[in-house]
C-alpha cells in the first residue's frame, strides 16, 4: 500500500500519512448468500482515536467490523459492493494482498483465542509469519525476538508478571492475560489498525476493567474500532460512537453527544435499553 | 398427592423390562469377544513361543515357525501405509480445509462412501488388473500394498478429516487475521493440532490392513516362498493367507497351529488398537483446550 489512488468523490492523491481517517466507507452493501446485511453504509473512522460500534444483535456491527480486514469473505458466500478505504487505500481493489491487508488491520476476537502455544511463540506467531525464512533462526534475530517479545508484553502490560513465564502454555493463562496476549501478539506486526469484536464479553468485571486500561493505552499510537454490546463500555472508552440498525449506519456522532443528545429516536430508545 | 396410579406403575415396570431387554443386547456383545479369544489362548497358546516367531515353516507348513509370514505382513502393511498416508492426508486437508461445497467435492464425497464400501474381493479383482497387469508390477509386494492402500485410504481420509475438523475455527481465523495464507494456517496452526487424530487414524487403518486376506492374495502373497522378500517386487507370505491356507488347503496340519496363527495376527491388531487408544489418550490429556 505504498499510493492510493483517486477516489470516487475527485479527490486527488493522498499520501498514507496524512489521511484524517484511518476507515473510510462509502455506499458499502454486503450480502451473506440472497441476504443482505449492510444497506448503503457510510462510516468514517477518525485516525488514533477510539470508535465503537452499537447495536442490537444482528444489526450488522460485526459483520461491518470483519468487512474491514476482509475475514468474513472466508465464508465464500459473501458478496460486497461500495467501497473501504483503509488508509485512503480500497481495500476492495483487486491488487490488494489479504496478508498485507491483515498487517495493518490487526483483530481480536470476542473469546480470546492464543494459539496453543508458549507465550513467546504467540506473541512471535505473526512477525514470523511475515519475516522470510532465511533471516529466521540466527542468533542476531534470537535477540531481536527477544526484544520484540519484552516490548510487546510491555506495551500490553503484562511483561513484568509473565517476563520468567515464557515459556508457559498459553491456553492456561487466564483469560484475561489470554485477551491481552491476544493483543500483544498483534503488535509486533505494526498494525495501524485494531478491530475488537467484543473484546471483554468472556470476561469478569474485573478483567474487563484491565482491557480498558489497555485500550486507553494503545488509544493515540493504533485506530481502534471496537464493537461493543455493553452500553456502558462503550461510554467509558470511546471517542466516538456509531449506532446501527438493521444493517443501516443510524447515527455516528461523538460518544458524549450521543448518549446525552442523541438524534433519533431509534438511538435514543436503545440507548436507554428500551429494546436490544 | 404425588401417589403413583395403577397406569403410572404399570409404565414404570414396562419401562424397567424394555432396560433389561436393552442391557442383555449389549452385553450380547461381550460373549463373541470372550469366546473368540478365549478359545484362541486355549488352542493357540501352547504354539506360541520364540522360535514359532523367528523360524521359517518346516515339513508342508505342518512344523516349524511363521517368521517370513510376520515379516510379510509387517513389510505389505508399510509399503501400503507409504501410499495411503501421504495420499489420504492430502485429500483430507483439501476437503477439509479447501474445499467449498460444489459438484466437485460432493463427487469426491461419494466417491470416498462408495470406496469404503467396495467388498475387499473387488478390491482384490481390481488389485490384479490395474497393478499386476496394467501396471506390470507382476504379484509382488508392490501390487499388494498398492491395492491394501486403496481400500484403506477412505479410513485414512475420513479420520484425517475429523482431526482436522476437530481443530477449533478459532485459531484458524486467528492465524488469518494476522495475515497468514491459507497453507500458513494449516502448517503452523491446524495440522500441529490435528496430529494425534491422524497418527490414532493411521494406526487402526494399520490393524485393518494387516488382517485383510482377500486384497493381497491375488495380488501379491503366496502361500509358501522359501526365501524372504528382497525388494517391493518380490512375492512374499502373509500371515492372514497363511492362516487361511493352512486351515483349507494343507492336510495333516496340527490343529494347534493355526489357532497360534490366528491368536498371533488378533495380537497384533489388539497391540496397535492398545496404541491407539494409548496414544490418543495421552495427547488429549496434553492438550487443554
Amino acid at each position: 500500500m505504498t499510493d492510493s489512488p483517486m477516489t470516487p468523490g475527485g479527490e486527488t492523491r493522498r499520501s498514507n500519512s496524512d489521511v484524517e481517517m484511518a476507515i473510510r466507507t462509502r455506499e458499502l452493501n454486503l450480502w451473506y448468500g440472497d441476504f443482505q446485511a449492510l444497506y448503503d453504509v457510510d462510516f468514517d473512522v477518525r485516525r488514533g482515536q477510539i470508535t465503537a460500534l452499537i447495536g442490537p444483535s444482528g444489526c450488522g456491527k460485526s459483520t461491518l467490523l470483519r468487512s474491514i480486514n476482509r475475514i468474513n469473505e472466508r465464508l465464500g458466500y459473501v458478496r460486497t459492493e461500495g467501497t473501504i478505504e483503509v488508509l485512503g487505500k480500497n481495500i476492495l481493489d483487486e491488487n490488494v494482498s489479504m496478508p498485507q491487508l491483515r498487517k495493518e488491520v490487526g483483530m481480536v476476537f470476542q473469546r480470546p483465542n492464543p494459539f496453543p502455544l508458549s507465550i513467546r511463540d504467540n506473541v512471535l506467531f505473526g512477525y514470523r509469519l511475515h519475516e522470510a525464512k532465511a533471516t529466521r533462526r540466527s542468533s542476531v534475530n534470537r535477540r531481536q525476538e527477544d526484544e520484540i517479545v519484552e516490548q510487546a508484553l510491555r506495551e500490553v502490560l503484562m511483561w513484568d508478571e509473565f517476563k520468567d513465564k515464557l515459556d508457559a502454555n498459553s491456553i492456561e493463562l487466564s483469560l484475561e492475560a489470554q485477551q491481552k496476549l491476544c493483543i500483544a501478539r498483534l503488535l509486533p506486526i505494526k498494525p495501524a489498525v485494531l478491530l475488537m469484536d467484543e473484546p471483554c464479553s468472556a470476561l469478569d468485571p474485573e478483567a474487563t476493567a484491565a482491557v480498558e486500561e489497555l485500550l486507553f493505552r494503545l488509544r493515540g499510537d493504533y485506530t481502534i474500532l471496537i464493537v461493543t454490546h455493553n452500553m456502558a463500555q462503550a461510554r467509558r472508552v470511546s471517542d466516538e460512537s456509531a449506532f446501527m440498525l438493521m444493517g443501516k449506519m443510524v447515527e455516528h456522532s461523538r460518544t458524549d453527544e450521543m448518549f446525552v443528545t442523541p438524534k433519533f429516536k431509534e438511538t435514543a430508545n436503545y440507548i436507554e435499553g428500551r429494546y436490544g | 398427592m404425588f401417589e403413583a396410579t395403577e397406569l403410572n406403575i404399570r409404565n414404570d415396570r414396562i419401562q424397567e423390562r424394555f432396560r433389561y431387554l436393552f442391557l442383555a443386547m449389549a452385553v450380547v456383545l461381550i460373549v463373541p469377544v470372550l469366546v473368540i479369544l478365549s478359545l484362541l489362548v486355549i488352542k493357540g497358546g501352547p504354539v506360541l513361543s520364540w522360535s514359532f516367531l523367528t523360524e521359517f515353516p518346516k515339513n508342508g507348513m505342518t512344523e516349524g515357525g511363521i517368521y517370513p509370514a510376520l515379516l510379510g505382513t509387517i513389510f505389505l502393511v508399510l509399503v501400503a501405509l507409504l501410499f495411503s498416508v501421504p495420499l489420504g492426508v492430502a485429500a483430507a486437508i483439501y476437503l477439509s480445509e479447501y474445499a467449498k461445497d460444489n459438484w466437485l467435492t460432493r463427487v469426491i464425497n461419494l466417491a470416498i462412501i462408495n470406496l469404503a464400501g467396495v467388498p475387499s474381493i473387488v478390491h482384490a479383482l481390481f488389485g490384479v488388473g490395474a497393478f499386476v497387469i496394467f501396471f506390470g508390477f507382476g504379484t509382488s509386494i508392490l501390487s499388494a500394498s498398492l491395492t491394501l492402500a486403496i481400500m484403506t485410504l477412505p479410513v485414512v481420509i475420513v479420520a484425517t478429516r475429523e482431526a482436522l475438523q476437530s481443530v477449533p475455527h478459532a485459531f484458524r481465523e486467528a492465524c488469518w487475521s494476522l495475515g497468514a495464507t491459507k497453507w500458513q494456517t494449516i502448517r503452523k496452526v491446524v495440522l500441529p493440532n490435528a496430529v494425534s487424530g491422524i497418527l490414532t487414524g493411521v494406526i487402526l487403518e494399520v490393524s485393518r490392513t494387516a488382517g485383510e486376506t482377500a486384497p493381497i492374495m491375488f495380488t501379491g502373497a503366496v502361500f509358501f516362498v522359501p526365501f524372504l522378500p528382497e525388494s517391493v517386487f518380490d512375492q512374499t507370505m502373509a500371515l492372514s493367507l497363511h492362516l487361511y491356507t493352512l486351515s483349507t488347503q494343507v492336510t495333516d496340519v496340527p490343529e494347534n497351529l493355526p489357532y497360534g496363527v490366528a491368536l498371533l495376527l488378533i495380537l497384533i491388531v489388539l497391540a496397535m488398537n492398545a496404541l491407539s487408544i494409548g496414544f490418543r489418550t495421552y495427547l488429549r490429556n496434553k492438550k487443554k483446550w
